[in-house]
């Protein structure tokens, strides 16, 4: 089996981002992967940053908080879950707390490929294109500006 | 602001398939409008509205002086935007390669008694 491959598209008429991946499990288990807090923990912080979950509480209705750490800096998100389907579809709110009045609305979905196999896709929508394009290239990283600066260089000959 | 920045206008102007597909022929070279148009059904006024937003997004431009004016690719404009999108890729990429792993070990059945994180099936709780 080739190794599965993220897709991300950013759209043309929304700013919105689109996320695809497949995985070698059943909606169900996928699902569960994103519900179960000991599960979350386990696979959505990055490699190099600590997560630990203030609160995990997905249902329609529910709300998070996670911390991300890293030395002695600390990034807190949270949001609240608008809509949980099991093994279908949550729609939830997120808020990187170093932005507070940003907010963007996720919705992942599940699709059943049949042979264990699930299509997972999510749709990030953000409030302007501005911060759309940030986000992408950058992910809160260092060297936005400078790398921004260098396309306005490029753009502008 | 909005799909006036440059990023912006240049991930929409790249979000339409003929424009990416002009783009990808210009990799290959340099070439005239009327070449490129010969590579679609659609007329060569439509090609070049293509290459317009193509031009005013900095990913291509034509040469003001040569007769045939050919369309030349930007393409250093082009990698880094591609340096941008597949670095968010690849961190997207970790983060699902960390969930096949969580998923190869999860049990089938969510109330097998095996499984200590489906204690109750109300975790969420």
């Amino acid at each position: 089996m080739s190794t599965p491959e993220t897709s991300i598209r950013a759209d043309a008429d929304v700013p919105m981002i689109h996320i695809t991946r497949e995985f070698a499990a059943s909606p169900e288990k996928v699902f569960r992967a994103h519900v179960d807090p000991e599960l979350i923990v386990q696979w959505l912080g990055p490699n190099d940053l600590e997560m630990t979950l203030d609160r995990w509480d997905c249902r329609t209705g529910g709300e998070y908080r996670f911390l991300h750490r890293s030395g002695d800096e600390e990034h807190g998100f949270h949001g609240c879950f608008h809509d949980v389907r099991p093994a279908e579809r949550i729609v939830q709110t997120f808020t990187w707390e170093g932005a507070p009045d940003g907010v963007s609305l996720e919705t992942l979905e599940l699709e059943d490929l049949g042979d264990g196999r699930t299509r997972l896709t999510i749709r990030s929508l953000v409030e302007s294109f501005e911060i759309r394009d940030m986000i992408l290239a950058s992910g809160m990283e260092h060297g936005v500006v400078e790398g921004y600066e260098k396309l306005d260089a490029l753009l502008a000959r | 602001m909005g799909a006036a920045d440059p990023l912006s206008r240049a991930f929409s102007a790249l979000a339409d398939p003929t424009r990416r597909d002009i783009v990808a022929r210009l990799a290959e070279g340099d070439t005239t409008l009327s070449e490129l148009a010969d590579g679609y059904v659609v007329s060569v006024q439509a090609v070049s509205k293509h290459l317009r937003v193509l031009e005013d997004a900095g990913l291509v431009s034509r040469s003001r002086e040569a007769q045939r004016r050919p369309v030349h690719l930007e393409a250093e404009v082009f990698d880094l935007m591609t340096r941008w999108i597949e670095r968010y890729r690849r961190r997207a990429e970790a983060r699902f390669g960390r969930l096949d792993a969580v998923l190869a070990a999860l049990p089938d059945d969510p109330s097998d008694p095996s499984d200590p994180s489906a204690d109750d099936g109300g975790t969420t709780r």
